[in-house]
């Protein structure tokens, strides 16, 4: 009775997901973007949460806690500051062809499900059905930071990549052995602070975070 | 046990010491210091590797066995002739005042956490810490490349940062599939990622899982091998972050990520019954060749045509453990240890020169045999060595590459050939004129350490004349084991 339930809320977890995966690609606002980032962060712990209870995984209650302390609250915080201190915080991106888009992402959506389907079946997870979501989570995240010309957007970008990463090891598998997720997460984290420090290097030097100063490099 | 942890724990520590020291007028002895004491931990596990066979410890998370041991011993030893290197080289740019001391002292720390990082991936048992220490291995080493704050060096590490991020992204979806392949078998459990667990069960692991795994994998790993056309990041990095940096990154950070390729390699091999994985990797490796050895001609920087360079030998590494076998495996293996002792020796005279030049551009070097005749030689030699010249190690390992090739897969014979001559004369036509001709360039004011040169050049030429037996019996052993 428990597992049907569980896995029909996993399921509902996942196209929450999913809308939100779409609806970073078309927000504009930097703010905005964040606070999705950690909706996206807050969807994630819900479905490991449900996975851990339906199933009794102990150690699905650890990542899905490392989470939301992560990937909800240090990291939105983390890149609320930087925005704050390197002045960008209401900054809006020109984004062109939003319908176009759209539509790469939905294509890239039923790729991702064509991709996933022969092997999910191999699964015995309860959240078997979402490995083609997870994997169209992290294509989509990719679809955005190729779009995106401004160095935040295309932090956020990397970083919900691995949370649809994160979303795939939970729905193929509970959830990779605890000492690679501690691991996982301490790389998450430094990289973090590293693209700090490093966002402000690049404003020091082009009094700006346009990637457009960052394409002299190229073969002559 | 006690040795392989002496040989994580030293690097280590070293970084936290170095940082917390700060800046001071004997931190690159310091830095050598610790590469040292890392050198000698190899070299005692090396010895307890081959006096008492495969070393495991802690619960199994860790493992040594013949094919990584020898990388092992390899990575310290370039670590240590590296940081030799750096000591005059670092000193020449602060007089310059592209190093300050905080600079200096973010230099030194993180050059010891990327050693640690690249030991932890080499003798880490677990496939998803060996995933952990190798974008650890980026995060160190970012921050370097953009160390000079130059609009250049910053671009080179953004890219760097992102591609690598994203490349090592799709290698941690490999390996998440993996452990899906793998907890079929295994069970749910912290073993079920263990590599000699793996390869135990290698043969029931589900193919249609392994299929999709190896292909993610092996873009992810191969991002930072820098096989093409994920190459973009290598060129950058390698030209615009200080000199030391270029070489422990074609010397150590290359192999690193080959040699991860080749344990997920062993597991697809098995688990696939089919040539599906070699072929990947023969692909990647023939186009990395080819492109890299047309792009080598066109290049004005010194230090970006040898970062082509390494991006030709690591495809032609790729190619050969993609033919598999033992002679082409002992050949890659051979050519792994060359390209990084050859190449590492070549980034060090590199360095040297272009500080005297003041500049990194071809055109601008000139006359190094008459103004320092140590450098020049060293530059020209090294040269020899790397274009494939007998009698050094690298036309040993590429006369077998392609007389395998010729043997086996006839076909790829001409694109190798070829490659291999234009890259030869593009290099040659371009090292020429900057060793012979005539300058006037003033004299470095420290001594620059030209011994680490000789030392690798001289074990370039050495493995190319003659392989100690149990160097031969090492690589043999290794070979067998990647099959």
């Amino acid at each position: 009775m428990m597992a049907p339930l569980a896995g029909q809320v996993v399921n509902l977890f996942a196209a929450v997901l999913l809308l939100i995966a779409f609806a970073m690609l078309s927000q504009r606002r930097i703010v905005a973007l964040i606070n999705l980032f950690a909706l996206q962060g807050a969807a994630l712990v819900g479905s490991t949460a449900t996975v851990a209870f339906a199933t009794g995984q102990k150690h699905l209650y650890y990542s899905a806690a490392i989470t939301l302390v992560l990937k909800v609250l240090i990291l939105p915080w983390l890149l609320h500051r930087l925005i704050r201190r390197l002045n960008v915080k209401w900054d809006i991106e020109t984004l062109i062809n939003i319908p176009t888009m759209m539509l790469v992402g939905i294509l890239l959506v039923i790729f991702a499900f064509n991709l996933a389907l022969p092997i999910s079946e191999f699964s015995q997870s309860i959240a078997r059905g979402t490995l083609g979501i997870a994997l169209a989570c992290v294509l989509l995240s990719f679809l955005m930071m190729i779009t995106r010309s401004k160095a935040v957007p295309q932090v956020i970008g990397f970083l919900s990549m691995e949370n649809g990463l994160f979303f795939a090891a939970t729905s193929a598998t509970y959830g990779m052995p605890m000492v690679v997720e501690l691991g996982i997460a301490l790389d998450v984290l430094v990289g973090m602070v590293i693209l700090g420090v490093f966002l402000f290097q690049i404003r020091e030097q082009f009094d700006s975070l346009d990637i457009h100063h960052l394409e002299k490099l190229r073969e002559d | 046990m006690e040795t392989l942890l002496a040989l994580l724990v030293i690097p280590l520590l070293g970084g936290l010491s170095l940082w917390a020291l700060g800046e001071h007028e004997r931190a690159p002895e310091a830095n050598s210091l610790f590469s040292l004491a890392t050198l000698v931990a190899s070299l005692f596990l090396t010895g307890q590797v081959i006096s008492e066979g495969p070393v495991m410890g802690v619960y199994e998370q860790f493992s040594v066995d013949p094919l990584n041991v020898f990388l092992v011993t390899l990575t310290a030893f370039v670590a240590f002739t590296t940081s030799l290197f750096s000591r005059p080289y670092m000193r020449t740019e602060r007089d310059k005042g592209r190093m300050t001391p905080g600079r200096l002292r973010l230099y030194h720390s993180m050059y010891q956490v990327f050693t640690f990082t690249m030991l932890l991936a080499l003798t880490t048992n677990n496939m998803g810490i060996l995933w952990v220490a190798m974008e650890a291995a980026t995060l160190a080493t970012v921050l370097l490349v953009s160390v000079y704050r130059t609009a250049a060096s910053l671009e080179a590490a953004w890219k760097y940062f992102i591609l690598c991020g994203v490349g090592i992204a799709q290698a941690l979806f490999g390996t998440i599939l993996l452990y899906f392949a793998a907890e079929r078998v295994l069970g749910a459990e912290g073993n079920a990622l263990l590599w000699t667990h793996l390869d135990g069960v290698k043969a029931q692991l589900e193919p249609a899982i392994m299929k999709l795994a190896f292909v993610f994998l092996l873009v992810g790993y191969g991002t930072k091998v820098g096989l093409v056309p994920l190459h973009n990041w290598l060129p950058d990095a390698h030209a615009e972050g200080p000199t030391p940096i270029s070489a422990v990154l074609s010397g150590l950070l290359l192999n690193v990520a080959l040699y991860s390729i080749i344990r997920c390699k062993v597991l697809a091999d098995g688990a696939l019954d089919s040539r599906f994985a070699g072929n990947m990797m023969m692909g990647f490796g023939l186009l990395s060749v080819v492109v890299a050895a047309f792009f080598l001609s066109r290049q004005r920087d010194i230090k970006r045509m040898f970062a082509y360079s390494s991006i030709e030998h690591m495809g032609l590494m790729t190619f050969a453990f993609g033919m598999g076998g033992p002679i082409a495996n002992f050949a890659g293996l051979l050519h792994m240890t060359v390209h990084s002792l050859v190449k590492s020796a070549i980034f060090f005279a590199v360095g040297h020169a272009a500080q005297k030049a003041g500049t990194q551009l071809m055109d601008d070097i000139r006359g190094l045999l008459k103004t320092n005749p140590t450098i020049g030689w060293g530059l020209l030699i090294g040269t020899f060595a790397i274009v494939g010249m007998p009698p050094f190690g690298v036309f040993a390992s590429e006369f077998l590459i392609l007389t395998t090739a010729m043997r086996e897969h006839p076909w790829a014979t001409p694109f190798l050939l070829v490659a291999l001559g234009v890259g030869f004369a593009a290099i040659f036509g371009r090292v020429q004129p900057m060793v012979f001709g005539d300058s006037r360039l003033p004299r470095l004011a420290h001594q620059p350490a030209l011994t680490p040169v000789f030392v690798h050049l001289g074990l370039g030429l050495l493995l190319g004349l003659y392989i100690p037996p149990y160097l031969a019996a090492w690589y043999a052993q290794a070979a067998k084991l990647i099959g």
